[in-house]
């Protein structure tokens, strides 16, 4: 193995070139990969955490008298997670309405009657995403009494469902990069095979096994997906400390935002998945010039 | 032993033929060699020469007819099982075939290395061959650096550093000078000396013959042509 290690080495040594090339390039591909993924890593926490702890608007039936307002408490705390509940009767909302806007309008001046609901004011603790807190909404939407259930699903649900969208277009950006490199990395073994022909046809005549010539190009593919991997993550690293603290500053005042960099399995999968590519590419370079 | 009392045969060859398309490059040709004999291989350009001997360490299959090599039938030798057999040839071309990029030390010590020898003995046997071939103060140069006939020394040097029982030579002083050609073919006989079994094929008879006391297998158009000793 040691010999394999040597000459793999000696041989990205003499071809240094090509070799750079390739290393660069799968670089490029997992900075593209890991961009995205540090994206999503950040922007799913961002997001769990508006998620978390969230809150919800119970709105009541027009035939719900506050008399029956601890039978239905009791059954909304039944359905668990529930952290507090706060009535907020018809009249106390038109007040409070009244207040906000009403030196805005004239239109409270002229309403009869109340045309507000009562209302149940619920704050959700530690829920782990936005699914739940819907699936949570729906039971109480289900009960006697409870006319609808606002939670968000509006604005939330379409971000969601946008970020779901860029995330799959992110993960095939992602497949189409890594196969990218894969196919660089494929041929720059084919064309470290063709430079060293002479060298393994003479290998092969004084008895040399397909193994023994084989294993000093997969220890090259290892080695280049490694390093490229490697490079990748340290441009990345290089480019996050630049802009964090920037963006930060920036939009940290207005919405909550804790940027942090890839986390180590994270990087152990970047990594892990850039050596493996370089075996791959030599793999799939040999599997078809000796067949 | 054999049977009849003399030494087994090491290479034997049955009604050997190979076709080249619709050419053929040997021709039933049957023939029985000893361990420790020297053999020449002799014939004009194309007769077969290098074809009889491809044939030998499996660079070509023949396409009728069996070969024997230490009672190993060539023909059930599997892709799996070659690099065993070429081990047991070692191998001078005209053209050296040297890795260019590789010292000659590293060009010797392949044949070792390819065997699963340890670095210590590889680096005493290389030396060692190279210092009866006279090499080795260019242990450490690369082939490119060197004459013609220093070359073709590094190649004699790596067929025998694996002590091999037999040693195949394909027109080893073609491209060489007298002198140059003189000093290989003493080389081959030294380690024909030693007991090696040596098979030279060459066009160029005259300097054989002045050189070298063996068999003469003369091939014309791939047809065995005829056997004689030759006596220096």
């Amino acid at each position: 193995m040691s010999r394999s290690v040597k000459k793999a080495l000696a041989d990205i040594r003499s071809n240094r070139f090509l070799n750079l090339i390739t290393i660069v390039t799968i670089a490029l591909s997992i900075l593209v990969v890991s961009v995205f993924l540090l994206f999503f890593e950040n922007a799913s926490r961002v997001l769990e955490s508006w998620n978390q702890g969230g809150r919800a608007m119970v709105y009541l039936d027009t035939g719900f008298t506050p008399k029956m307002l601890p039978q239905l408490k009791e059954r909304i705390s039944g359905l668990g997670r529930i952290d507090q509940m706060t009535f907020i009767s018809k009249d106390a909302a038109l007040e409070r309405l009244r207040k906000e806007m009403g030196a805005k309008t004239l239109f409270f001046e002229s309403i009869e009657k109340n045309p507000l609901p009562h209302a149940l004011e619920i704050s959700v603790a530690e829920l782990s995403g936005f699914e739940q807190l819907a699936a949570l909404a729906a039971d109480i939407e289900a009960l006697d009494m409870v006319e609808s259930v606002e939670y968000g699903q509006g604005w939330l649900g379409r971000f969601l469902r946008l970020f779901n969208l860029f995330k799959m277009t992110g993960y095939a950006m992602c497949s189409l990069f890594l196969l990218i490199a894969l196919f660089i990395t494929a041929n720059t073994v084919r064309l470290a095979f063709y430079a060293r022909k002479t060298e393994i046809e003479i290998m092969r005549l004084v008895g040399a096994t397909e193994s023994f010539i084989k294993t000093p190009f997969y220890v090259e593919g290892l080695f280049q997906g490694f390093l490229g991997g490697a490079l990748g993550v340290i441009i990345l690293l290089a480019g996050f400390l630049t802009l964090s603290s920037g963006i930060t500053q920036n939009i940290g005042a207005y919405v909550y935002v804790d940027i942090r960099f890839l986390s180590w399995p994270a990087m152990a999968l970047i990594l892990s998945s850039s050596t493996f590519l370089g075996w791959f590419g030599c793999y799939l370079s040999l599997k078809q010039i000796l067949r | 032993m054999s049977a009849d009392g003399g030494k087994a045969n090491i290479i034997r060859l049955f009604n050997v033929s190979k076709r080249y398309g619709g050419k053929l490059a040997l021709d039933d040709v049957s023939l029985d060699i000893e361990p420790g004999e020297f053999i020449i291989i002799s014939g004009p350009s194309g007769a077969g020469k290098s074809t009889l001997l491809k044939v030998l360490y499996l660079a070509e299959r023949v396409s009728e007819g069996q070969i024997l090599i230490d009672g190993m039938n060539l023909a059930r030798i599997s892709p799996r099982k070659l690099p065993l057999l070429r081990r047991r040839f070692g191998m001078v071309f005209q053209d050296f075939k040297l890795i260019p990029n590789r010292t000659v030390f590293e060009n010797v010590a392949l044949v070792l290395q390819v065997a699963g020898e340890k670095p210590s003995y590889i680096r005493k046997k290389v030396m060692h061959v190279l210092r009866t071939t006279g090499m080795e103060k260019k242990a450490n140069h690369l082939p490119p650096t060197l004459s013609g006939g220093e070359q073709q020394r590094v190649a004699v040097a790596r067929a025998v550093v694996g002590e091999p029982s037999i040693i195949l030579a394909d027109e080893p002083t073609g491209s060489l000078d007298e002198h140059s050609a003189q000093l290989v073919l003493e080389l081959l006989m030294e380690y024909h000396k030693n007991g090696a079994t040596i098979l030279i094929a060459s066009h160029n008879l005259g300097l054989i013959e002045a050189s070298i006391r063996g068999r003469n297998i003369a091939l014309k158009e791939g047809k065995l042509q005829g056997i004689s000793t030759m006596l220096y």
